[in-house]
């Protein structure tokens, strides 16, 4: 590499950097300045540089409109992938302030700077066409969740959570790396592109197909999905609620960023078909059925939960079963909808998780009935909590419904008019009405039932505002939908 | 002019919001002064629509040019009645709510969304916002029954939920089939109901979808064996909330029946004709038969409305003229019956004696303890038997006439439940009202049950003089609604028609 290619790497890695150089100082600043300093001040310092930087790299990041892919698909940029970068560091961002009235620790400058590195982690792996670096990307991105996880020293819960979530995380690059393994082998290149070209012609090759449930099973484990979703319940259970928030949310928008352009980019010659009586064996059958479990799976599951960071949990699994129907549908359509849905879903999940994590300190738990009287008790909080559990539930005008909407419709009309896949959609939406069932049980202990505690909750003032934003956001989407769908 | 119902109805609903806490006085204010200005608006709007029969835009301007949805609000004489029915439905609502002392602010912000969404679903001639408006009513429905309703409250609410949310979703999944086919016949997405209308679907596609979406929506008009929220649920209700129930939302149901369903499907109604007009019957004479039998007050007036709701389900499957014209003049009709008798039933009586039970209510002479009530009961009950000279009589007799042409056999079935529904009602003021005609009315100053109040008065009287103004003059509603099925939008539906 010359000289010219270096400055080259670093304009096209900027977001990345600043974001790097924000960690630092983030990191610094707690240890040296903010020592002694009382945990709320050091948490709001902290959350402030790293908001800043967060805020620049993503000005940077948007600002710039420039196609390039100079290192042979390791650092390859568009507006698209710039767009979501954007979108992650606006999620990191909320799970910043949302983390800012936390109690879980008091290593505030650890704590940010993991939550930064998973971001960088995140923005690497939607930059690039090369299997090799989606694997480092990823597992740099997992290893800071890993710790994230467990960042509640003093809760034996949330040590059980991050061991889980690394148990299985581990066991699924180890999946993924022996399917990209595969496809190096099948093709001679880690290059998306080259290995979609080498493997034209050949989508009935048995190697091929392991490839492709190895991948399938990876990913799974990643975005949750059913029959590989057994650790989000007692991760999402058992970790910081905003640690939660953040494995719910940015690293799902990278996993299924990446997931759909693996598979619509390097899979593309053997797609196969999830069409009602006219399946094709390839990778769409196999992601159309993960993708039906974990709707079913994922909704009936979350009825009978008690704990509301479980059913978000649940209700995390069956919405990444909607998510896949995106990457079966194997359009460009069907993925711009799938990435406006999860970007909503994502930013929807961080309010939800904010609120919970309020209202369980301030009624030391998570159950449903902990959330009784909750419009008295904090009128505002509970007006937020109505409109993001009623996205996630798809009701209009809220993001959330619109999102189902646009995703629906791009799957409908996927088989070119020939409504092949309407069998996924009418599942799906028949498991939304039940999704709106569990979603009604929080609703009602918070706008029905009578606390026994009629006192005030106190909400921390910038935990309310990013909330506020947030709800305000998922309203403004699903209203005017244009304002996102332009950048997608 | 009319979009300003939607839009005074959900400032109501943030003004209420700001308000201090425990000011009912000023909730109740605000509320009834949001729902006089919204009917007040849909009065004169639908009063200077100079031609009922075509479709008259409001606002059209684009939203999601992605899928091709727009803000389109647009009125015909069928929304014209509907709309004006909506707010004469939120003032006496509001007026028969006027002793809600539990979170007052919360209980009319919750009824005002509910009323700014069915605005809006009458008004919308773009699927998606029709859409959006459908399904924004079913949370203040909700919270309404679960947090202020009386018996099994919560139970019957999470029904009604389910129910709607079940029946939009199958409505949603038509819609989905519909715009992908609509856009490889016109090359673009589209969801312009008008623009829809002339697409001609294939004829195999209509068949399965047609019924996908009319009982999707047919869930909410009560069409039996789907109606069964519908009793729960208005008996669950407050007063008001009965009263939005059975004059409103199963309305939006049957609104939306006519205006998607059946206007998009024409070749779907004709296969499955045969099927609705018999389910209508069903349900004319199941819930006829069900009211007869009740203990419970309010549920002779819940089964009773799944009884004249199958009226407008018949008219529907006529596709003739006569018998739409009826089918929308009873969703009128009903729309005042019904909140009436559930005025009385919930607020004149339930409030008073806490009881709803006929055992009890025998007991209590209420006919000589609030004798307002009970005459008022006594001529909401003769305009629900359909006595001439009261809407339901104009209404009905129209379906009927149009029924007969169609399905004689049927018409002549569905006289049984009108039968019995002079026996059910008959049987409700005997056993509500007047169960010892030999008692004495108590002394003034021992007078166990609080007098009737002004509110109370103005919201019956109201309604009784719709209903008898539209019984003495129905062609103040015919002439909106009759030209209506002679425009463009229902030619294909007709075209097959017996007239």
């Amino acid at each position: 590499m010359s000289n010219l290619q270096y400055l080259q790497l670093l304009q096209l890695a900027a977001p990345e950097a600043i974001v790097t150089v924000t960690l630092l100082a983030v990191l610094g600043a707690d240890l040296t300045v903010l020592r002694g300093k009382s945990l709320v001040a050091r948490f709001n310092f902290g959350a402030l540089l790293a908001v800043l930087g967060c805020v620049a790299a993503g000005a940077v990041a948007l600002s710039r409109r420039v196609t390039a892919d100079p290192f042979n698909g390791f650092l390859a940029v568009d507006p698209a992938s710039d767009f979501i970068k954007v979108a992650i560091l606006g999620l990191t961002v909320f799970t910043i302030l949302i983390s800012t009235s936390g109690k879980f620790t008091n290593h505030v400058g650890e704590y940010l700077s993991l939550l930064l590195l998973g971001t960088i982690g995140l923005m690497f792996l939607v930059s690039t066409v090369d299997v090799l670096m989606i694997f480092i990307a990823l597992e740099f991105a997992s290893l800071s969740l890993y710790i994230l996880a467990a960042f509640n020293k003093h809760d034996a819960k949330s040590s059980e959570a991050a061991l889980k979530y690394f148990l299985f995380g581990g066991m699924s690059a180890a999946f993924l790396l022996f399917g990209f393994s595969l496809l190096y082998g099948l093709s001679g290149s880690t290059n998306l592109l080259e290995i979609a070209r080498s493997l034209a012609g050949k989508s009935s090759d048995p190697l091929l197909l392991v490839a492709i449930v190895t991948t399938v099973v990876g990913f799974g484990f990643k975005v949750a999905a059913v029959p590989f979703h057994l650790w989000a319940p007692d991760a999402y259970e058992g970790a910081p609620t905003p640690s939660a928030a953040f494995i719910g949310s940015g690293s799902k928008v990278a996993s299924f960023y990446v997931l759909a352009k693996i598979f619509t980019l390097g899979f593309s010659g053997a797609a196969g078909s999830a069409v009602w009586q006219g399946y094709a064996a390839g990778w769409m059958p196999v992601v159309a059925v993960v993708a039906a479990l974990s709707m079913v799976l994922g909704n009936l599951t979350a009825i009978v939960q008690t704990s509301v960071k479980r059913l978000l949990a649940y209700s995390a699994i069956a919405h990444a079963g909607y998510m896949l129907l995106g990457v079966v549908a194997n359009t460009a359509g069907g993925a711009a909808s799938m990435m406006f849905y999860v970007i909503t879903y994502a930013a929807t999940t961080i309010g939800a998780f904010g609120v919970v994590m309020i209202v369980e300190e301030a009624t030391g738990g998570d159950a449903i009935e902990n959330f009784a009287g909750l419009s008295r008790r904090a009128p505002v909080l509970s007006l937020c909590l109505l409109i993001f559990l009623l996205s996630l539930g798809g009701i209009p005008p809220l993001a959330g419904f619109i999102a189902k909407f646009f995703l629906f419709s791009a799957v409908v009309l996927a088989d070119g008019g020939h409504l092949g896949l309407l069998w996924l959609v009418i599942l799906a939406i028949a498991m939304s009405a039940v999704s709106f069932y569990y979603y009604l049980l929080v609703l009602k202990q918070a706008f029905v039932r009578d606390a026994a505690a009629t006192t005030a909750i106190r909400v921390p003032p910038l935990t309310l505002f990013a909330l506020v934003v947030l709800a305000l956001l998922v309203i403004l989407v699903g209203c005017v939908p244009g304002w996102l769908t332009q950048f997608l | 002019m009319l979009a300003w119902t939607i839009y005074i109805t959900f400032i109501g609903v943030l003004v209420l919001l700001l308000l201090p806490r425990d000011n009912a006085r000023a909730a109740r204010i605000v509320a009834l002064l949001t729902a006089i200005a919204g009917c007040v608006v849909a009065l004169v709007g639908a009063m200077q629509q100079a031609n009922p029969g075509e479709v008259t835009t409001i606002v059209k301007v684009t939203w999601i040019p992605a899928i091709g949805a727009n803000y389109y609000l647009a009125a015909d004489g069928i929304s014209l009645t509907l709309v004006v029915l909506t707010g004469l439905a939120a003032v006496t609502g509001i007026l028969f709510s006027w002793n809600i002392e539990s979170r007052t602010k919360e209980f009319f912000a919750f009824f005002l969304a509910l009323i700014g969404g069915v605005y809006g679903v009458f008004l919308s001639f773009d699927l998606l916002l029709l859409f959006v408006f459908y399904e924004l009513t079913i949370i203040p429905k909700y919270f309404l029954i679960a947090r202020w309703g009386s018996t099994n409250k919560e139970y019957g609410a999470m029904k009604l939920a389910i129910y709607s949310f079940v029946g939009s979703h199958l409505v949603l999944i038509g819609l989905l089939a519909a715009w992908v086919v609509a856009r490889g016949q016109l090359g673009h997405g589209s969801l312009d109901l008008i623009e829809l209308s002339h697409v001609v679907f294939p004829v195999a596609f209509q068949h399965w979808v047609f019924p996908l979406v009319f009982v999707g929506f047919a869930i909410l008009a009560g069409m039996w064996p789907f109606h069964t929220w519908a009793p729960t649920g208005h008996v669950a209700a407050p007063t008001a909330g009965s009263m939005l129930l059975a004059g409103v939302v199963m309305k939006l149901g049957a609104y939306g029946c006519l205006r998607v369903a059946m206007v998009l499907f024409p070749e779907g109604v004709r296969e499955w004709q045969w099927a609705i007009a018999a389910l209508a019957v069903a349900g004319i004479i199941y819930g006829a038969g069900v009211a007869l039998v009740q203990q419970d007050f309010k549920f002779v007036i819940g089964y009773s409305s799944v009884s004249h709701m199958g009226f407008v389900l018949l008219g529907l499957a006529t596709l003739n003229t006569i018998g739409l014209d009826g089918a929308v003049l009873q969703m009128f009709s009903h729309g005042i019956i019904a909140g009436l008798l559930f005025g009385v039933v919930g607020r004149m009586v339930y409030d008073r004696t806490h009881t709803r039970d006929f055992a009890q209510l025998e007991k209590m002479n209420v006919g000589k303890l609030v004798p307002f009530a009970a005459v008022t009961f006594v001529i909401a009950g003769v305009a629900s038997m359909g006595l001439p000279g009261f809407s339901g009589f104009v209404a009905e007799f129209q379906v009927l006439m149009g029924a007969w042409q169609v399905y004689p056999k049927l018409t002549l079935l569905s006289g049984v439940g009108i039968v019995v529904g002079v026996a059910y009602t008959l049987r409700a003021v005997q056993k509500g009202f007047y169960a010892d005609v030999t008692a004495a009315a108590p002394a003034p100053d021992e007078h166990p049950l609080p007098a009737i109040t002004t509110p109370e008065r103005i919201g019956a009287v109201l309604l009784i003089a719709a209903s008898l103004v539209i019984g003495l003059f129905p062609s103040l509603l015919l002439n909106w609604i009759e030209p209506c099925f002679k425009s463009s939008l229902f030619e294909r539906l007709l075209k097959g028609g017996a007239l």
